[in-house]
């Protein structure tokens, strides 16, 4: 059995990180120049720029606030600077963040203009900076720990052997008490009623088939094929996976064999009854997927996939795997951890699901992964409709 | 024995190849996961790796199993060591 304690940066309300970003927060799309010009000013802070925030409204609206405050109150980040247009809604993003104890303070460019603004944020990131670089990370325990998954560029060696690795994590820490997240509600269609049977009580089994059915209502609504074309993928049917069900089937291997789910979250939602395995309503598309696992405080990824997704995040350190020997070879710089050998019969999945562990908590520990050493840093807001 | 290809359950109707190098006529072994039994059959495609390879001759209208599950209909006949992908493979789905 691997190692189960890491060492982790303890925040203002108890939870842990696994990284001290210092994050310059834009509130919408027109502030992200300023961010940006705030994180070239300051070495070791982190511009999030992204493409909305106006003229939102209703769920997406919320969804829009949920996402971004849950991503400044992420563990994973020290200190938060916030840039928007104006006060009002750059204020409810500052005091939602706020609640964490974390420090963090807005800055709102009408009636200041970007060059003041940026004077003046650059001083506070300088400040927020050289406060975090002087955290000290600690022994925590892997009760402290959130993990998500989510798969991508699948193929049907992910179904074989790389998502099995992970549900063999997930069935190895959910005794010990770590907190867990799945999501890709689409790519759950076919092996719908098979995920219904791991929700841990019928309440949960109902949202879940509510959750799920609604979506179905979403792409049966602005369908003009049999999805086709975008379900399974392109890079997908490269690989071999031809139908939705077939990657249903090996995209639900990431559970594991045992564990149940015990909640149905919101997107970007946070978990509120204990530890457990949660699933989460999500995009498939594995930018959006993971930016609204880190909005709900996750702070680790595991991301198996086939013919080489190189996805990254600004924040939530995702860990490759990989089973097919061919992207293992010729994408190695993106794979964290090869586990091929499954295929070849030369290692177990009791083995590989050992050695996933070993590199998770030396990401926890401090270890850089693929993505983070090549820079992949995308965070993408997930929409639900059209602005006002 | 080198393993060519694997199946998951002793169910499933489909293979999945993990070498690179499956050609017509080959002597494929397969490995059945579940019961970590041993199968061999001549292969009739050159099927690429990840690809399906049919176990058995599956007609139109065939519900096809992996996982132990359904997983698609056949929409065009195969014989057994045949590639199995979009061209002879659909989902019920949408």
């Amino acid at each position: 059995m691997a190692q189960h304690s890491f060492f982790g940066y303890r925040r203002e309300n108890g939870r842990v990180g696994i990284r001290n970003h210092v994050v310059i927060l834009p509130l919408d799309d027109l502030s992200n120049a300023s961010a940006e010009a705030v994180a070239n000013n300051i070495k070791g802070t982190l511009a999030l720029s992204h493409a909305y925030g106006r003229l939102q409204f209703g769920e997406d609206l919320e969804l829009h606030f949920r996402t971004l405050i849950g991503t400044g109150s992420n563990p994973n980040v020290a200190a938060c600077v916030v840039i928007g247009i104006e006060p009002s809604w750059t204020g409810r993003v500052v005091e939602g963040i706020a609640k964490t104890g974390k420090p963090v303070v807005g800055f709102a460019i009408e009636g200041h203009g970007d060059i003041n603004t940026i004077a003046a944020a650059s001083r506070k990131a300088q400040e927020f900076v050289q406060w975090a670089s002087e955290k000290q990370r600690e022994s925590c325990s892997i009760k402290e720990l959130f993990v998500s998954t989510k798969c991508g560029e699948s193929d049907t060696t992910s179904g074989l052997a790389s998502c099995p690795t992970v549900g063999n994590l997930i069935d190895k820490l959910d005794p010990l008490g770590a907190t867990t997240c799945f999501g890709e509600t689409s790519e759950l269609t076919g092996a719908e009623i098979v995920c219904a049977g791991r929700a841990a009580s019928p309440e949960v089994k109902k949202r879940f088939m509510q959750v799920f059915n609604a979506y179905q209502e979403v792409i049966d609504r602005h369908k003009t094929s049999d999805l086709s074309e975008s379900q399974p993928t392109k890079g997908n049917i490269a690989g071999g996976l031809t139908t939705i069900e077939e990657k249903a089937f090996g995209n639900l291997q990431k559970i594991g064999r045992q564990t149940k789910f015990i909640d149905v979250l919101k997107p970007a939602e946070s978990p509120a009854k204990g530890p457990g395995l949660y699933y989460m309503d999500t995009s498939s598309a594995a930018a959006e997927c993971v930016t609204l696992q880190a909005a709900a405080g996750f702070v680790v990824h595991l991301f198996p996939t086939g013919q080489g997704n190189v996805i990254g995040n600004p924040i939530e350190p995702v860990i490759k795997l990989t089973a097919n020997p061919k992207t293992a070879r010729t994408m190695s710089e993106h794979i964290d951890l090869d586990v091929s050998g499954i295929l070849r019969r030369e290692m177990s999945l009791d083995e590989a699901g050992d050695r996933l562990i070993d590199i998770m908590i030396r990401t926890c520990n401090g270890r850089l992964t693929c993505a983070e050493a090549l820079g992949h840093r995308e965070f993408v807001m997930t929409k639900l409709y059209q602005s006002a | 024995m080198p393993t060519d290809f694997i199946v998951h359950d002793k169910a499933d109707t489909v293979g999945v190849v993990v070498v690179e190098d499956v050609e017509p006529g080959k002597e494929v072994t397969g490995w059945i996961m579940e019961t970590d039994e041993t199968i061999r059959f001549k292969s009739l495609d050159a099927v690429p790796l990840g690809h399906k390879i049919a176990l058995r001759d599956l007609k139109v209208g065939d519900t096809v199993l992996k996982y132990g599950h359904d997983v698609g209909r056949i929409v065009a006949d195969v014989g057994q060591g045949r590639h199995v992908h979009v061209h002879n493979l659909k989902t019920k789905r949408w």
